[in-house]
């Protein structure tokens, strides 16, 4: 046995793999799939969500399975009735402080809470509660933040804060009412936001979009008036999903 | 700068000069008052005590007489206190006013004053300390010099002891055998979760790196607390030199203490008492010329109970929201700044110097078999004798509220006692007798928690109560996870509607769903235990659930949406000044007749209340 | 304090967009961002909130962006973003406080002042929030005035306090 190499049994299938590699990625490899919601590999990877949580042999509790190290010999179970019903109610707290407009949403069909909600079949609310209202701040000329859609998975603050090393964006306040935000609250437009979009791919869902300027380009098309000339971008390339 | 031998020296020499603070047949003529400078009775005007004795003491030409500020007596109900030594003499209740009559009476003419003398619960005047029942149950280790010496002078301290356990732990001792101490001991954690103390100094110790920590949690969040307060304005010194031999053991030579900033005093003391340190030469380079260095600073909270949760408190130490870490890896191998960080509460590093001076199996004779030592409670709540008590472990809760608490005032009756603050659970009538001790506590559905003992009388409600708790986990809930977050806020909201008449059955399932979900997903402490509360209160006050859920009934008609509001037939005289000021027409009847209130209309405003000149609503 | 930004102030108070008191932290403190929380409170000390100016200031003095330092300020109750009133009187709702019910001196803090909680009166004169147990629960229920610990409270122990403030 390498001195590199970890053993462990990830439901009741024998996985070998580089000392270091986390539970998540080490059941991926033996095509486990573990469900993660605040998870984005190498940018955010702080385990808030607990979507990811699984059951270790031996261990009181769960173990976040995204930044939890595999260890030899270490016995885990992904998908055991308890992991399931605790991922479940997480969905459902979610959901329940969340916007339900999904028919008009930028995100429709395409949104990784959607998926996880179809996947784990929450067809009705157990916990419906209080929802703090927020207004929509389209003010910046390119992104549009709907923090009524928000899960707080902070996906966008590691964006801007690590990879791009802006910092226009934090969590602000303390528990229920935490929120992702600017200095003051105020719109990204009257802050030091440099419109390059990385917060919107980070996004799991549709707290966070670009400009629709569809519409507007369609009537210039139909203006017999106008010359239309089209120029792309040259990030183009980087800004297709 | 002082040497080795000059502390020493003073030592000796303070020892005898204070004997008589703790013998009352101490060979003196000076007499002693000391005055309990506790948070509680300095809001009480001790400082004003204090003032107005030094100045009569001054007008009157009397030489050999001092004026002493000490630490927290315990008992609070009686303050301000004061004490004269060597004679052990009890006054409480004092005011600034009585302390011409305390001279005249007690020095000059050596007579007691009776009248200000603590009267115990049977009514008898007691002259000392020692007769109270408050005390003679208690057993002060961690508290041994609060109410002894005067917290600001370093002397004083090393007068009982002080520093010469640090002496013994730098020059006879190895940090293993210090760890072999502590194991031997059977101390464990006192923030809460009773961690064998020893297990984690050696786990701390065996992780190698450049630089190390040792930090203090004095943080003490949970309402009704205040053990690691009394602590800190009464005996900073001791958490000095525990820290201190901590970071002898572990190898850090930096330690820093988290003080949460609504104890101002606390903080003022414990800079005072590093300051003073630091003047010997006890705190800094080269201890007592050995190859030991220590600096220890004091790092401020800023109003969130979470950074008593050790990973937050390391965030909030390094300038962040103090968001919990994911655990593993723990703080012992990856703490402040990614390093090895020994983090212990207060009151455990209280008892470090006295099992290192009077070692292992002196302490582990005291308590039970798994719970070792003594335990600092801060009583409070529906009990007579309100304040900060100290007893082995082991000691039923029956002793405590009844012998040393003096039971329930106003001839109510016990309902419930609550341990471990928002996190813990309460402790009905049927298990009183359950000694106190962390597996024990732990059965029963509670926890030891850090020490807030909160005493119910019959006249609260269990509901309400546990909405109250909720209420503050809510409030003090960081937000970074989601089942703290949200499921926590929907707990409250649920119990809230139970509260206001608006829940059902299926919200009492709903309420164990989400607590059995919230107490395994969430990252930290705080959320793990949030719903413990709810789930102890349920378990053993589920009657009560349900009559919110489905009679819409409370029984201590605490829970005012849902009190019924009545016309005592007895005492109605039917004039009918009620039925006029109630703003929904609710009351029925003719004139004359005696009135009757219709339940169905009724709004429970409670004008009509107010209105009738005979009390007869209730 | 001056409000205005540092570099386009025209005010007429004569402070030139400096502070004497940021200027003395900055030889006070190192620019590390470990010093956030202790630079805080003393700004909140100082000044009784921490205003816009102190944020940019700390933003710019530890090299953290103005999103993450008010994200700090926002996560601690001590620190406050509006000034308080001249008398900053705080009910606590701690557990031994409130079984000793200090909700009713609560409930009657809010009708005399006609003010919520977190809130100040008109004038300046009175601002009133709820707080964490201070530790005196051996004189539950407790109000406190500027930090002044009233224990043994009553509501007519209340009323009297603040008669005598508004004298």
């Amino acid at each position: 046995m390498e001195e590199n190499l970890v053993t462990l049994t990830i439901d009741d299938i024998k996985v070998t793999t580089k000392k270091g590699t986390t539970i998540l990625e080490a059941a991926k490899e033996a095509g486990i799939d573990i469900p993660t919601l605040c998870f984005l590999k190498d940018i955010n990877e702080v385990g808030d969500c607990r979507m990811c949580i699984v059951e270790v042999e031996g261990r009181r509790g769960f173990a976040t399975s995204c930044i939890q190290k595999v260890e030899e010999g270490m016995v885990v179970h992904t998908h055991t009735p308890n992991v399931l019903e605790a991922r479940h109610v997480i969905l459902d707290l979610i959901i329940s402080n969340h916007a339900k407009d999904c028919l008009t949403c930028t995100r429709l069909g395409n949104c990784e809470l959607q998926a996880l909600a179809a996947k784990f079949n929450v067809l009705n609310i157990e916990f419906p509660g209080e929802r703090i209202e927020h207004q929509v701040d389209d003010l910046s000329p390119s992104i549009v933040r709907d923090f009524n859609k928000c899960i707080l998975c902070r996906r966008c603050v590691a964006a801007c804060k690590n990879v791009q090393k802006i910092g226009a964006i934090d969590c602000i306040n303390r528990g229920f009412e935490s929120c992702i935000s600017t200095t003051e609250n105020k719109s990204l437009n009257d802050v030091n936001c440099t419109n390059c979009g990385q917060c919107i791919e980070a996004c799991p869902t549709g707290a966070l979009h670009e400009k629709e300027t569809i519409n507007d380009v369609w009537a210039k098309l139909k203006n017999p008036d106008t010359y239309v000339v089209v120029q792309t971008a040259p990030a183009v390339r980087v800004a297709l999903r | 700068m002082k040497t080795i031998e000059d502390i020493r020296k003073i030592r000796e020499e303070k020892r005898k000069e204070l004997d008589l603070r703790v013998n009352t047949k101490a060979d003196t003529r000076e007499k002693h008052i000391l005055i309990c400078h506790g948070t509680g009775c300095t809001s009480s005007k001790s400082p004003k005590i204090l003032e107005n004795f030094r100045k009569i003491l001054e007008e009157k030409n009397i030489e050999n007489v001092r004026v002493i500020m000490t630490g927290c007596f315990g008992l609070c109900a009686k303050g301000p206190i004061v004490i004269i030594r060597p004679e052990d003499t009890f006054y409480s209740n004092v005011t600034p006013d009585d302390c011409e009559e305390i001279i005249n009476t007690h020095i000059i003419e050596g007579k007691t004053v009776e009248r200000l003398l603590c009267k115990d619960i049977d009514g008898k005047y007691v002259n000392s300390l020692d007769e109270l029942n408050f005390y003679k149950k208690q057993k002060r280790i961690a508290l041994k010099n609060c109410g002894v010496i005067d917290p600001e002078q370093i002397d004083e301290y090393i007068a009982f002891d002080g520093y010469k356990a640090l002496e013994k732990v730098l020059f006879e001792m190895t940090p293993d055998d210090i760890i072999e101490e502590l194991k031997k001991s059977g101390l464990r954690g006192r923030g809460g979760a009773g961690f064998p103390t020893g297990k984690k100094w050696e786990i701390t110790k065996s992780y190698e790196a450049d630089q190390k920590y040792v930090v203090c949690n004095a943080d003490e969040g949970d309402p009704g607390a205040f053990m690691d307060r009394s602590i800190l304005e009464g005996d900073p010194h001791s958490v000095i030199e525990a820290m201190m031999i901590a970071g002898y053991t572990i190898g850090a030579n930096k330690g820093y203490i988290y003080v949460r900033a609504e104890y101002p005093i606390a903080v003022e003391r414990f800079q005072k008492a590093i300051d003073q340190a630091k003047e010997y030469g006890i705190l800094g380079k080269n201890i007592f010329g050995t190859n030991f260095d220590m600096d220890i600073e004091i790092r401020l909270g800023a109003g969130a109970f979470v950074c008593g949760e050790e990973t937050a408190l390391l965030e909030s130490i390094e300038g962040k929201r103090g968001q919990p870490r994911v655990k593993p890896p723990f703080p012992a191998e990856s703490g402040l700044w990614g390093k090895p960080t020994l983090i212990n509460n207060v009151e455990t590093y209280a008892n470090i110097t006295r099992i290192i001076l009077n070692g292992a199996d002196w302490y582990s004779s005291i308590g039970t078999e798994t719970s070792k030592g003594t335990k600092v409670f801060a009583l409070g709540g529906n009990v007579n004798n309100i304040g900060l008590v100290e007893v082995p472990m082991g000691t039923t809760l029956r002793e405590i509220v009844f012998d040393i608490g003096g039971g329930i005032p106003n001839g109510r009756e016990f309902k419930a006692a609550q341990t471990g603050g928002p996190s813990g659970g309460c402790i009905p009538k049927e298990h009183l007798d359950t000694p106190i001790d962390y597996e024990s506590l732990k059965t029963i559905g509670s926890m030891m928690g850090s020490g807030g003992l909160i005493v119910m009388d019959d006249t609260k409600c269990m509901v309400s109560l546990a909405r109250f708790y909720l209420e503050f986990t809510v409030s003090e809930s960081c937000g970074k996870c989601t089942p703290c977050r949200i499921g926590t806020k929907r707990m409250h909201e649920i119990l809230t509607k139970l509260c206001e008449g608006q829940g059902t059955e299926y919200d009492l399932y709903r309420l164990e769903k989400l607590a059995s979900n919230i107490q395994k997903a969430s990252i930290c402490g705080l959320g793990q235990s949030a719903p413990n509360p709810v789930v102890s209160t349920m378990k053993y006050f589920r009657d009560e659930f349900m009559e919110h859920a489905v009679d819409k009934k409370c029984r201590t008609n605490e829970c005012k949406k849902l009190a019924k509001i009545e016309i005592d037939e007895e005492k109605c005289k039917g004039c009918g000044l009620c039925q006029r000021s109630c703003p929904v027409s609710a009351i029925e009847g003719e004139a004359r007749e005696k009135r009757v209130i219709n339940q169905e209309k009724c709004i429970k405003c409670g004008t009509c209340i107010q209105s009738c000149p005979f009390h007869a609503i209730i | 304090m001056c409000e205005q930004n540092k570099e386009t102030c025209n005010c007429t108070c004569g402070c030139n967009g400096k502070d004497e008191f940021l200027e003395k932290l900055s030889k006070e403190y190192e620019p590390i961002k470990d010093n956030l929380i202790q630079m805080l409170n003393e700004v909140q000390e100082h000044y009784g909130y921490v205003p816009t100016n102190a944020q940019r200031f700390l933003s710019e003095f530890l090299k953290i962006s103005m999103a993450e330092v008010y994200g700090v300020v926002t996560f601690y109750s001590r620190f406050t973003l509006k000034p308080k009133g001249k008398y900053n009187i705080a009910v606590c709702l701690g557990t031994a406080c409130y079984v000793k019910g200090s909700q009713k001196i609560m409930d009657r803090l809010k009708e005399r002042l006609k003010i919520e909680s977190g809130e100040t009166t008109e004038d300046g004169m009175f601002s009133i929030e709820e707080t964490r147990c201070v530790g005196a629960c051996g004189l539950a229920p407790v109000f406190t005035v500027n930090g002044e610990v009233y224990g043994k409270a009553t509501v007519q122990k209340l009323d009297q306090v603040i008669d005598e403030l508004m004298k």
